[in-house]
C-alpha cells in the first residue's frame, strides 16, 4: 500500500495530538499550585499532599482495591478454567461461544440494571460484596479470552504425553499446563483487575446507596458532578497512571494479546 | 470423555454466568411487562403499555436523538480512526506495533478520566478559549461545554482507539502487490482506494462504526457529563426510571428496545463480516 509519506506523517500527527492533548493538560494541570483547572500560577505538589487526606477518597480508594482483588481473584480461577474447558472440547457450541461472548459487548448500563434488578427482587442486601458478584461477570470473560488466545497456540501433544504417562487431570493442569499458561493467565489477571478498577457503571448501580460503599470511580463521578476540586486533577492523574502501568505490565507478559496481532 | 472434562472445567465459570448475567437479563424482559406498583414497586399483572409507551412520541423522539448522535459519532470516529490505521499500516513495518500500542493506550484509562479532560478542555475559561484569547480573540465565543457537540466529542474521544484497531487488522493484511496491481492497470491513487483498498477493508470499517454506534447509544455518562444534564439519550432515561423516578417495569421496556436497536446493528456488523471475508477477492 502506497500512500504520500506527508500525508500519512499529517494524520499520524494530528490523530495523536487529538489523543493525547487532552490527558497531557490534565497533567499539568495537576501540578498547578493555585489549583485552578484553568489558569498557571506555577508548579507544586501541594495538591498530590491533600489528596492524601482526603478520608473520602481514601476509603473509596480501599474499597475499590477490596473490589478489584476479589474479582479478580474469582474471575482468574474461573476464566482460566473454562478456557481450557472450551478449547479441549472438540464441538464448537455456538451458545457456549455466546455466553462466553457477551458479558464484553453487553453495554454496561444493560448489566447494571439488569444486576440491580435481579440483587433487588431477590433480596441481596446491596454493597461491595454485590459489586464483586458483578464484576465477577466481566471480568472472567476477558480472563477466558486472552487465556484462550494463548492455548490456540499451545502444543497439545505435550497434555497428551502428560495423560499417556499416568498423569491425572487436576496434575496434568497443573503441572504441565499451568507452567505454560502462567504468563497469559497473569496478563489476563492484571487485564481484569484494571478493568475493575476502572468500572464505574456496573459498580454504581449495584453498591447500593450507603456512602460505606462507594467505590473510586464511583467518588471521582461525584466529583466531577457536584464540585471540581483540585484534588479531581491529582485523582485523574494517578489513576490513569496505575491502569496504564498495570497494562503495560500485562502487555509484556503476554506480547501483543491486547492489542492484536 | 474429552466432553466431560470439558464440561467439569466450564460448570463454575458457566454457573456464574448463568447466575450474574442471564438471569438478570432474562429478569429485564420479564420485567417489561409487568405494571408499576403505586408506590413505585411491581405489580404483576401482564401489560404491553411499558412497551407503547417508548414508542410514545416524547420517548420515540429521546430515541431518534440519541441514535443520531451516536451515528454523527460513529461516523466521526470511522473517518478519523480509518486514517489513523491506514497511516499507521503505511509505516515501516517493524515500527507498526509500537505506533499501534500508543494507540491504543488512550482507550485503557479511565473513562470517567477522558471525559473529565474535556470538561478541563471546554469549559468557559478551558483552555480552548484561553487559547482563543492568547490569539487575539476578543469577540463573544460559543458555549462549548454542555452542547451536543461537546457530547459527540467526547463519544469520538473515548471510542477512536477501537476504530483504530478494527480498522488496523484488515489494513494490515492487505497484499500490497494487490494496489501495485491497480496502478500498474492505470488506475489512480484515489480509484485504488475507492475500488480496492477501501473494498478489501470494509469489514473493519463496519465493525467500527457499529462498535462505536452501540456503545454510545446507551452511553450515559458522557451525556450527563459533557451535556451537563441538557438533554437526556437513552441511557439516561434508563438511569432515571431505575434511580430517580423508580419505574423499574418502565425502565425495562426501554432498555428491551434499546438492546433490539443495538442487537440488529451487531447482526448487520456480523453479516457484513461474513460477506466480506468472502468477498474481498472478487
Amino acid at each position: 500500500m502506497k500512500a504520500p509519506a506527508s500525508l500519512t506523517l499529517t494524520i499520524l500527527v494530528l490523530v495523536f495530538a487529538f489523543l493525547y492533548i487532552p490527558i497531557s493538560v490534565l497533567v499539568g494541570l495537576s501540578f498547578n499550585a493555585g489549583g485552578m483547572p484553568t489558569a498557571w500560577t506555577g508548579f507544586s505538589l501541594k495538591w498530590y499532599g491533600s489528596l492524601f487526606q482526603n478520608q473520602d477518597i481514601l476509603r473509596a480508594a480501599w474499597n475499590t482495591l477490596i473490589v478489584a482483588l476479589v474479582s479478580t481473584f474469582f474471575a482468574t480461577l474461573l476464566g482460566t478454567l473454562l478456557a481450557i474447558g472450551v478449547e479441549i472440547r472438540r464441538r464448537r457450541g455456538r451458545m457456549i461461544e455466546t455466553l462466553i461472548f457477551a458479558p464484553m459487548v453487553i453495554p454496561d448500563i444493560v448489566l447494571a440494571i439488569a444486576l440491580l434488578s435481579f440483587f433487588s427482587l431477590t433480596d441481596f442486601r446491596l454493597g461491595l460484596h454485590t459489586v464483586i458478584l458483578s464484576h465477577v461477570v466481566f471480568n472472567l470473560a476477558f480472563v477466558c479470552a486472552v487465556v484462550r488466545a494463548r492455548l490456540r497456540v499451545f502444543d497439545w501433544s505435550v497434555a497428551e504425553a502428560s495423560a499417556d504417562l499416568g498423569a491425572s487431570m487436576l496434575v496434568t493442569l497443573w503441572r504441565v499446563m499451568l507452567p505454560v499458561l502462567a504468563p497469559a493467565i497473569i496478563a489476563g489477571a492484571l487485564l481484569a483487575f484494571t478493568l475493575s478498577v476502572d468500572e464505574f457503571i456496573i459498580a454504581f448501580f449495584t453498591a447500593g446507596s450507603s456512602r460505606a460503599s462507594i467505590t473510586l470511580p464511583m467518588q471521582i463521578y461525584s466529583m466531577i458532578r457536584f464540585g471540581i476540586t483540585p484534588e479531581i486533577n491529582v485523582l485523574a492523574v494517578l489513576v490513569m497512571v496505575f491502569s496504564l502501568v498495570t497494562l503495560t505490565l500485562a502487555q509484556r507478559f503476554n506480547r501483543g494479546s491486547l492489542t492484536g496481532p | 470423555m474429552q466432553d466431560r472434562k470439558s464440561l467439569f472445567l466450564m460448570t463454575p465459570a458457566l454457573a456464574w454466568l448463568t447466575a450474574f448475567m442471564v438471569v438478570p437479563c432474562l429478569l429485564i424482559l420479564t420485567l417489561a411487562f409487568f405494571r408499576r406498583g403505586v408506590y413505585g414497586g411491581i405489580e404483576y399483572t401482564f401489560t404491553l403499555e411499558n412497551l407503547r409507551l417508548v414508542i410514545d412520541p416524547l420517548y420515540a423522539w429521546i430515541f431518534l436523538k440519541s441514535a443520531w448522535i451516536a451515528g454523527l459519532a460513529a461516523l466521526i470516529a470511522s473517518v478519523i480512526g480509518y486514517a489513523a490505521a491506514f497511516a499507521i499500516a503505511a509505516l515501516p513495518r517493524r515500527n507498526q506495533p509500537l505506533v499501534l500500542f500508543f494507540a491504543i493506550l488512550p482507550f485503557w484509562s479511565n473513562y470517567l478520566v477522558r471525559t473529565y479532560a474535556w470538561i478541563v478542555l471546554l469549559n468557559r475559561e478551558g483552555l480552548i478559549v484561553g487559547l482563543a484569547r492568547g490569539l487575539g480573540y476578543e469577540g463573544e465565543l460559543p458555549a462549548m461545554l454542555y452542547t451536543e457537540t461537546a457530547v459527540v466529542i467526547g463519544l469520538v474521544y473515548n471510542y477512536l482507539p477501537f476504530v483504530i484497531l478494527a480498522c488496523y487488522a484488515p489494513l494490515s493484511r492487505l497484499n500490497p502487490e494487490i494496489a501495485e496491481a491497480s496502478s500498474d492497470l492505470g488506475a489512480s491513487g484515489w480509484t485504488t482506494f475507492r475500488r480496492v483498498i477501501l473494498p478489501m477493508s470494509f469489514t473493519g470499517l463496519a465493525t467500527g462504526f457499529v462498535f462505536v454506534f452501540v456503545l454510545s447509544i446507551g452511553n450515559f455518562v458522557t451525556p450527563a457529563l459533557l451535556g451537563g444534564g441538557q438533554f437526556q439519550m437513552v441511557g439516561n432515561l434508563v438511569y432515571a426510571q431505575f434511580l430517580t423516578a423508580n419505574d423499574w417495569p418502565f425502565g425495562a421496556a426501554i432498555s428491551m428496545v434499546l438492546i433490539a436497536v443495538m442487537m440488529l446493528f451487531l447482526t448487520l456488523q456480523t453479516f457484513v463480516a461474513e460477506r466480506g471475508s468472502g468477498g474481498g477477492l472478487r
